[in-house]
């Protein structure tokens, strides 16, 4: 019902396709490094088709000269400080969280044969 | 004191003071209950954890200071952290499998405040994975249940929170709200949920989801609790470089300011075929309650509104794909079983660490800033906020404050939108508009739908949490909405 909302928004089409081939669905697990499972695949497939189909909505909506908004304080600048030290080690403290740590570092199975 | 969970935070806090009760036997009273209602048979799920020793060690410390004479605002008076902010020594999850055996080495900046002015935490509550979601089922631990009727949603991402403060389990617990998580559940539950100000309240140490619109807040019985437990959280923090260096007004000093001439804007595309007509009812009588106190109604128009969750789901997905990549299975959290190499350490760690809809929106993230798509989608998506943005700034050039309804339902059934994730997102529809332009705003409860609360939103402009407060209370004050409790709770 609330969709009806969003109908006049909705006529214009974005003109690249809407629905994700597995091909691409693959592809955007790899980037974002997320192992999927073979059933996994159509249900994403399906559902980023539907999202970004909704979201394709916004290209009806005139946004000429009209300037990105990254972040809502317009006018203020993000704060320097001056580049002290003012932090103690706390590597052990941090690493005792890790999975696998060795005399101080961090182990990864190997990347250079 | 009899009935003490009953007593709001405003009274535990007066009460404490006035050495008529001490934190030892507050926090003991609130501890049994937790575990007394959650091993029974109105268990809510609300907590992922419940601190006892800590709380009551915490309640002796704060014992000896009001014995004293001395101890901050809230000495004694016992609250619960949304676990996703960072507790030293407690383990912090936010609702994720990934950070099932996390214990963050310090305390968000929230946490600490809190604890500077003597709060007493008696755990971490249930929550969203990582606040992505509406109705509190994405998380690992499983879903939350509403006090109002165990078989609804009690809304989310902030659903434990929630739950927690209407079932008075605890008088005042904090939140986070990226596009409703706070206001939402508020409204669905039938308490008092404030989001301030991008920038009003440190985010440090709390675990990231979208980082141009997270906000960590307050879900509390009233205004007037909200407005306590805000006084003590807000402030500027040189470890958030989004921290706004502002003075903290005194949000209580300004509850009772009258309301005579208070010009409020009804957000006219909030008033569609989606919200339901008993919502709208009693929203519609709530404006009447202003009119009776001196306000000024009028319609105003904020055109793009209607774009919010579309942006939202390209602007959300996109930060939090960012976010998220920090999650490799490397340094903490966890880490798949036996890797071949380090792109399956990745891969694995993330595939088995991360939930359902997690995975959606890092995936519809990724997808929208990737190459080719990134003007088309998340370009587009930011210059439709600007839109937003300069519908609100023209908005408050007229009115003092906004106000339409939270939410377009009452809660809904446990699994009925899990299926269809826009119908899901839709849940937002009226709460993430304040988000995209970082506004102040708060949901009361304005009425009952056949026994399920209804909630009244009032959005402010930007740092005008004192008014918005203020209006919230003189609301409360005129109506007694927030002080009725879910059967089995009372």
């Amino acid at each position: 019902m609330i969709l009806r909302w969003f109908s006049h928004f909705s006529r214009a089409r974005i003109t690249f396709p809407m629905a994700l081939t597995r091909e691409q669905l693959a592809s955007i697990a790899a980037l974002a490094r997320l192992d999927l499972t073979a059933s996994e695949i159509p249900v994403y497939q399906d559902s980023l088709s539907r999202i970004l189909d909704f979201v394709g909505a916004l290209d009806a909506c005139d946004t000429v000269d009209v300037a990105p908004m990254a972040h809502p304080l317009a006018g203020l600048s993000q704060r320097l400080r001056p580049d002290a030290v003012t932090e103690v080690d706390h590597h052990e403290q941090y690493q005792a969280n890790a999975p696998l740590t060795a005399a101080g570092l961090y182990l990864v199975p190997k990347v250079i044969e | 004191m009899g009935d003490l969970h009953k007593s709001t935070l405003t009274q535990l806090a007066t009460a404490l003071r006035a050495r008529k009760v001490s934190s030892v036997e507050l926090v003991s009273e609130l501890l049994g209950r937790i575990e007394r209602i959650e091993s029974g048979p109105g268990a809510l799920n609300a907590f992922i954890s419940v601190t006892r020793a800590q709380a009551l060690e915490a309640a002796r410390v704060a014992d000896h200071a009001l014995g004293r004479g001395s101890g901050g605002a809230l000495a004694g008076v016992p609250i619960a952290h949304k676990d996703i902010f960072c507790t030293a020594g407690v383990r912090t999850t936010c609702g994720s499998r990934m950070l099932d055996n996390f214990v963050a080495p310090y305390d968000a900046t929230v946490v600490a405040k809190l604890k500077a002015a003597g709060a007493v935490m008696l755990g971490k509550t249930n929550m969203d994975e990582f606040a992505m979601g509406s109705s509190n089922e994405t998380s690992y631990y499983g879903a939350v249940r509403n006090p109002w009727n165990r078989q609804l949603v009690p809304g989310g991402s902030s659903g434990g929170s929630a739950a927690a403060v209407a079932a008075r389990l605890v008088p005042g617990a904090t939140a986070t709200d990226t596009g409703g998580s706070i206001r939402q559940p508020a409204a669905l539950c039938g308490i008092t949920g404030m989001k301030p100000t991008y920038g009003r309240v440190s985010r440090y140490g709390m675990i990231a989801f979208a980082s141009s619109l997270d906000q960590g807040g307050v879900l509390a019985a009233s205004a007037a609790d909200a407005a306590l437990m805000l006084r003590e959280m807000a402030g500027f923090d040189a470890n958030d470089s989004t921290s706004v260096e502002r003075e903290v007004p005194d949000y209580i000093a300004a509850l009772e300011e009258p309301l005579a001439g208070l010009k409020i804007g009804l957000l006219k595309e909030f008033f569609d075929k989606g919200l339901n007509a008993e919502n709208e009812r009693c929203v519609r009588e709530s404006l009447r309650v202003y009119e009776g106190l001196g306000a000024k109604l009028s319609e105003v128009s904020l055109p793009h509104l209607p774009l919010s969750v579309p942006v939202y789901y390209v602007v959300a997905p996109a930060e939090c794909s960012s976010n998220l990549a920090r999650y490799d299975g490397v340094r903490f959290g966890h880490r798949c079983e036996n890797p071949r190499d380090l792109n399956d350490l990745y891969r694995r760690t993330r595939g088995e660490g991360f939930g359902a809809e997690v995975k959606r929106r890092i995936m519809t993230g990724t997808y929208v800033l990737s190459a080719g798509y990134y003007d088309a989608y998340y370009l587009k998506a930011q210059r439709v906020r600007s839109l937003i943005n300069a519908d609100f700034v023209r908005a408050f050039q007229s009115v003092d404050v906004l106000m339409g309804p939270t939410t377009p339902t009452p809660a809904f059934a446990l699994g009925a939108k899990t299926s269809d994730p826009i119908t899901m997102y839709l849940n937002d529809i009226y709460t993430i508009g304040a988000n995209l332009a970082g506004l102040p705003a708060i949901s009361v409860p304005c009425g009952l739908v056949q026994g399920l609360p209804v909630g009244l939103q009032i959005v402010g402009p930007h740092f005008s949490e004192a008014r918005v407060l203020n209006a919230a209370h003189a609301f409360q004050r005129a109506t007694d909405w927030h002080t009725q409790l879910p059967k089995g709770y009372a």
